[in-house]
């Protein structure tokens, strides 16, 4: 193989290299196109309206004319913003949002690099997200998006602490914060789901509140905040925003899907080392369907509400857990 | 404590009966009406403007007689109506119907008055125009157009 290319041009690893970011960068702007399609059109039948229609069959194509229209939007800076940090924040945004696609594990051998603190790497580059809404939402100079500002990096303190306790159990059985460590220790449908349901539902709630979504989406909150922290933002500034949120959610499901759901494990399918990756999407997306089945079914909790859940019944649940794992796996 | 775990239980399962309700909505059928494209069927109730109304019996002629009962009647004065006398023709031929439609309130009386039933009110809903003339209809055009 390497006799076949000119190996010295092209190093095997800088291929690599390129290959995972396109495919990164391929995911990120796919899963936004397909999920914004997806959430409106869904929002429509959940409420028994059509959705998007005009646009294309069935309104296929009303996602890319609103590429098109944000994308020869006027970037508007408001007077006496902090005009660096204004155009800084969606950057800060979008550019953690491909990072962790580089050690996520889709198939047995469709991953960027498997870190052996694949999970940590994750934890670490997603939390970036909170800062760059705290710059967003401070440097706007608009109460409104300063609220909700203040409100996601509250929430989003609290509910770090549920979910990493959850992690915690896993990494307890596993014994590895490798992802593909923890999908392999699922290999043989011995989903964690089956083992701790509970920790499951604990982290699904933590992430649904992590990423912001519906009914934990204070930080944006249409309709007490206009948009919270993106009130200020227009054309590409809030659409980098708005696709990071979409690969936030997709990150975040692909992590349920690696640590509950068994990865890319499924009934085995032709050259499975790379087409099972179909396994995994369909879980992934089967997870974020769920997340838009959620947001259109719940209101909004309120503040007291939102820290209520984590603090009193998270947070203790986790720690249960936690101890429940620890103990059974010494035994 | 017992109220602790009731909470959980309780709140679980209406988060699980609110699920259910908005999965049954997601597969029943959508009710919008593309509206240019779709229309709904009206009422047959429904008051539209007057019109004239062809004879049952003699399907190419009016009923009205130019008898101006609802030119009397009508409380905006909105229509204003002529009948002349021809050769060899009993009783009067309508020459000209004209409804303001901008003034007319659709009272009915002018329905309700007409000793031949020659009025009725249409379907149309559709009225669009750039100046007011446009709304100042002409029935006998439109009996004799139907035609």
């Amino acid at each position: 193989m390497s006799d076949v290319m000119n190996t010295s041009l092209f190093p095997p690893e800088l291929l690599r290299i390129l290959f995972t970011l396109v495919c990164a960068i391929v995911i990120v702007f796919g899963n936004a196109v397909v999920m914004g399609y997806l959430e409106r059109k869904l929002a429509g039948r959940f409420q028994r309206r059509p959705g998007p229609m005009e646009v294309g069959w069935h309104g296929i194509l009303q996602l890319a004319v609103d590429g098109v229209k944000l994308v020869g939007k006027q970037l508007i800076v408001p007077k006496q913003a902090d005009k660096v940090l204004y155009r800084l924040a969606p950057i800060i945004s979008f550019a953690p949002a491909i990072m962790p696609l580089v050690v996520i594990p889709f198939s047995p051998k469709l991953q960027g690099r498997d870190f052996d603190v694949g999970l940590l790497f994750i934890l670490a580059v997603v939390a970036i997200n909170v800062l760059a809404i705290l710059v967003a939402g401070w440097s706007s100079n608009n109460k409104y998006s300063l609220l909700g500002a203040m409100r996601s990096v509250a929430q989003n303190v609290a509910y770090e602490i549920p979910m990493l306790l959850t992690l915690l159990s896993v990494i307890l059985v596993t014994g590895t914060f490798s992802l593909r460590g923890i999908v392999e220790a699922q290999s043989g449908g011995a989903w964690f789901i089956f083992f701790m349901p509970v920790a499951f539902l604990i982290f699904f709630a933590a992430t649904l509140a992590e990423t912001n979504r519906a009914p934990f989406d204070l930080p944006e909150a249409e309709s007490e905040l206009t948009a919270g922290f993106m009130t200020e933002f227009s054309g590409m500034g809030f659409s980098l925003f708005f696709m990071a949120e979409y690969t936030y959610m997709f990150i975040a499901c692909s992590l349920t899907v690696i640590l509950f759901l068994g990865g890319w494990s499924g009934p085995p399918l032709p050259y499975g080392e790379y087409t099972s990756a179909l396994w995994f999407f369909a879980k992934v997306y089967a997870l974020l369907l769920t997340m838009i089945w959620i947001r259109w079914t719940f209101p909004r909790v309120r503040f007291d509400q939102l820290l209520n859940f984590c603090w009193k019944y998270l947070v203790p649940f986790s720690l249960v857990h936690l101890l429940v794992t620890a103990v059974v796996v010494k035994l | 404590m017992k109220e602790y775990f009731a909470l959980i239980f309780t709140g679980g399962k209406s988060l699980i009966i609110g699920m259910m309700i908005t999965l049954r909505e997601l597969f029943r059928p959508v009710v919008t009406v593309q509206y240019p494209r779709e229309k709904l069927p009206i009422s047959p109730n429904y008051r539209g403007h007057t019109i004239l109304i062809r004879d049952d019996e003699k399907p190419e002629k009016h009923r009205c007689i130019s008898c101006k009962m609802c030119e009397r009647e009508c409380p905006s004065s909105c229509i204003d109506l002529a009948g002349e006398k021809r050769e060899g023709v009993k009783g009067m031929v309508l020459v000209r119907y004209q409804l303001d439609f901008t003034k007319c309130s659709l009272c009915g009386t002018c329905v309700e008055i007409c000793p031949t039933d020659a009025l009725d009110y249409s379907q149309e809903y559709r009225h669009v125009g750039f100046t007011r003339e446009e709304f100042h209809y002409d029935l006998l055009a439109m009996v004799e157009e139907e035609k």
